[in-house]
């Protein structure tokens, strides 16, 4: 079953100059039980995309048009007041990034999880103090830390914390953006095998938005690769991390470490991402591309299935 | 063997705990931060050695204690057979020509309101390379070209905002390499740049390396990454290090209990890959009260009762590896 389905979501940011051109054109959709990998680098329009579909775009953010159909119910159209109530964070939550700002520094964690769960829910305060000592042994942080405050906890048991107020409500998807960037790496390990579990035990959908290739390749089912602001390559991940067809994934996998197998040269992409307000005409990595032809200075390559049941490509020298 | 550019012997570093007036009435003993305790290794020229860990393990600190811009507690740091711990301010500063520092984050380390010609002019000038306005103009235009940013004239004049964060990082590495040094501290010096763009910026810090023969000090907390970069590193645990050697050999076939689970816990850029998965459990204790014994035994999955009541030294465990661990792996 189809949970979520974006086409065409187009978002632009408004400033003085013009238009911040940061999602054009994304279309991509989500099973249930899936998780997709939404990866790209800095200013790639991940976390907007990810923003414009829960709502919660700052006052300069406009969606300039597109569909984003979340159980067969059409959000765009949806008032605000019903959709706060009713669709973020009962029906899709967040786990933001960097976990020590997320987190109200004087109120207890369990104070939190238990605000989320009452806000959306007519459930008694008690049952809602049970349901968040739930929570906290399910993330692992132990029921008996429910009155401790923030800064009592080291950095990866605030993220379980954050995580476990991003599943108070019972999502049927969650957006977890860059997870562990704040981590060190055997916290992060820690912390991605939490989400791992809940996956598998809570049969949850996920959208994880990273810039860290490696981290995506070990939890998610799926993954769309953003480069300025479009979608250039969509697949499942074993398709997308072996046989990459759109010549930035192919590079970007390449540059990225492994501390696993025979060391190999780090791919390098000459140059830097383009300037959003003006983005070069056609593909916008054709500045960057080795392989950039005539065609691809002129017009926007739209994104075109391959074999396979998902993989689909944004590139002229794929197909025709 | 050649002859190391800079030799480190039993660094220590101790941070006191400032204390509230009445509390410091009572308290006989100031508690310290062991932040640096006993580390001692030595760079050839032309080497990059990697430190690695996480974070608090006080890799950061080594590395400002080398240069003397933290006045390290103890310990003798040997450049080129001179004690920098001895040395007066004055000589200090003269031989800072010699030695460099990269800093971690390109948005702070570079001065808001001096050109990018100003920046990379500056120690120049303060150590009376060139004097006259045409030299220095030429020396900083090569810097800029010799890390891509070409044509210099486009660069030279801009302002940090008007650089993308890579640029910024091109800027500061000119900055350290204009001064032709024979050593260079770089405390994560690609960690706040997108993939795309550091592989690209690590090349031509090797080439600089390769050019100029100098000795790199190369402070990360991605082992992945050390792989690519360094010869040989270090793994810091609590001030110490546990395990030094070659990387290529360490990272294939660690000896020490917690190299191999930092390496166990890097995520792998492939879907398919099959590991052994050891996730050790807790974070990195407080470096006020270090754990008895081995430091990291309330963490390591074989720990045994010798490791929580003798601390293991840093021994040498074939030709070019060294481990502080009782029971080493392998």
């Amino acid at each position: 079953m189809t949970l979520l389905k974006v086409e065409n979501l187009t978002m632009y940011w408004e400033v003085l100059r013009g238009y911040v051109k940061a999602v054009d054109d994304v279309s991509f959709s989500l099973e249930k039980g899936h998780s997709l990998g939404l990866a790209g680098e800095s200013g790639c329009g991940k976390t907007s995309t990810a923003l414009a579909i829960l709502r919660l775009l700052p006052y300069n953010g406009r969606i300039m048009g597109g569909n984003i159909i979340f159980n067969g119910e059409e959000l765009l159209q949806m008032n605000d007041q019903r959709f706060q109530k009713e669709i973020r964070w009962k029906k899709m939550s967040v786990i933001f990034q960097g976990a020590m700002n997320a987190l109200h520094p004087i109120q207890r964690i369990g104070d939190q999880i238990t605000e989320a769960i009452l806000l959306h829910e007519n459930i008694s305060k008690k049952e809602a103090v049970d349901r968040a000592s739930k929570l906290l042994d399910l993330v692992g942080i132990g029921a008996e830390r429910i009155d401790r405050y923030p800064h009592e906890l080291s950095g990866g048991l605030k993220q379980r914390t954050v995580i476990a107020m991003a599943l108070a409500c019972n999502p049927d998807l969650i957006f977890a953006d860059e997870p562990t960037t704040a981590l060190d790496v055997i916290v992060q390990a820690q912390v991605l095998k939490v989400i791992k579990e809940l996956q598998h035990k809570l049969n949850l959908s996920m959208i994880m938005i990273s810039h860290d290739l490696a981290m995506i390749a070990e939890t998610c089912d799926e993954i769309a690769i953003m480069y300025a602001g479009k979608i250039v390559e969509y697949g499942d991940v074993t398709t997308i991390y072996k046989k990459p067809l759109h010549p930035y994934t192919q590079k970007l996998i390449k540059a990225f470490p492994s501390v696993i197998g025979p060391k190999t040269e780090l791919a390098t992409i000459h140059g830097f991402p383009p300037d959003l307000l003006k983005p070069p005409p056609g593909c916008r990595f054709h500045p960057r591309c080795p392989y950039a032809m005539e065609i691809c200075r002129k017009k926007d390559p739209q994104s075109a299935k391959v074999d396979g049941k998902y993989h689909s490509v944004a590139c002229y020298l794929i197909g025709d | 063997m050649e002859e190391s550019v800079v030799e480190i012997h039993d660094l220590k570093k101790y941070f006191p705990i400032k204390l509230g007036f009445l509390k410091s009435l009572t308290i006989k003993l100031v508690p310290e931060i062991r932040a640096v305790d006993g580390v001692s290794f030595k760079i050839a020229p032309r080497e990059v050695f990697g430190l690695a860990g996480e974070s608090g393990c006080g890799k950061t600190t080594t590395g400002r204690c080398i240069l003397r811009l933290i006045e390290p507690t103890n310990g003798k740091i040997l450049f080129k057979g001179t004690d920098l711990t001895a040395l007066a301010s004055d000589r200090m500063t003269k031989l800072r020509r010699k030695m460099q520092i990269i800093f971690q984050d390109p948005y702070e380390s570079l001065n808001p309101r001096m050109s990018v010609y100003d920046i990379i002019a500056e120690p120049l000038t303060i150590q009376g390379i060139a004097t006259s306005a045409d030299q220095i103009t030429k020396l900083v235009s090569t810097a800029l070209e010799e890390l891509d940013l070409n044509p210099p004239e486009e660069f030279m004049y801009r302002f940090p905002h008007e650089l993308s964060g890579g640029q910024r990082q091109r800027v500061a590495i000119a900055r350290a390499f204009v001064l032709k040094p024979e050593f260079i501290v770089a405390d994560e010096p690609v960690s706040m740049l997108d993939a795309s763009i550091r592989s690209e910026v690590l090349n031509l810090i090797l080439g600089l390396i390769e050019e100029t023969q100098c000795a790199f000090l190369y402070i990360t907390h991605d082992i992945a990454l050390t792989r690519h970069i360094c010869n040989r590193i270090a793994i810091m645990y609590l001030g110490t290090i546990t395990e030094k050697g070659p990387t290529e050999k360490m990272i294939q076939n660690p000896l020490h209990p917690y190299t191999e689970a930092l390496i166990a816990a890097v995520p792998v850029p492939d879907p398919t890959a099959r590991r052994t998965e050891i996730v050790i459990k807790g974070e990195v204790p407080s470096p006020i009260n270090p754990p008895p014994g081995c430091r990291f035994h309330p963490r390591c999955p074989y720990a045994k009762q010798k490791c929580q009541e003798e601390e293991p030294q840093l021994v040498n465990a074939t030709k070019d590896r060294y481990v502080a661990c009782h029971f080493p792996l392998g």
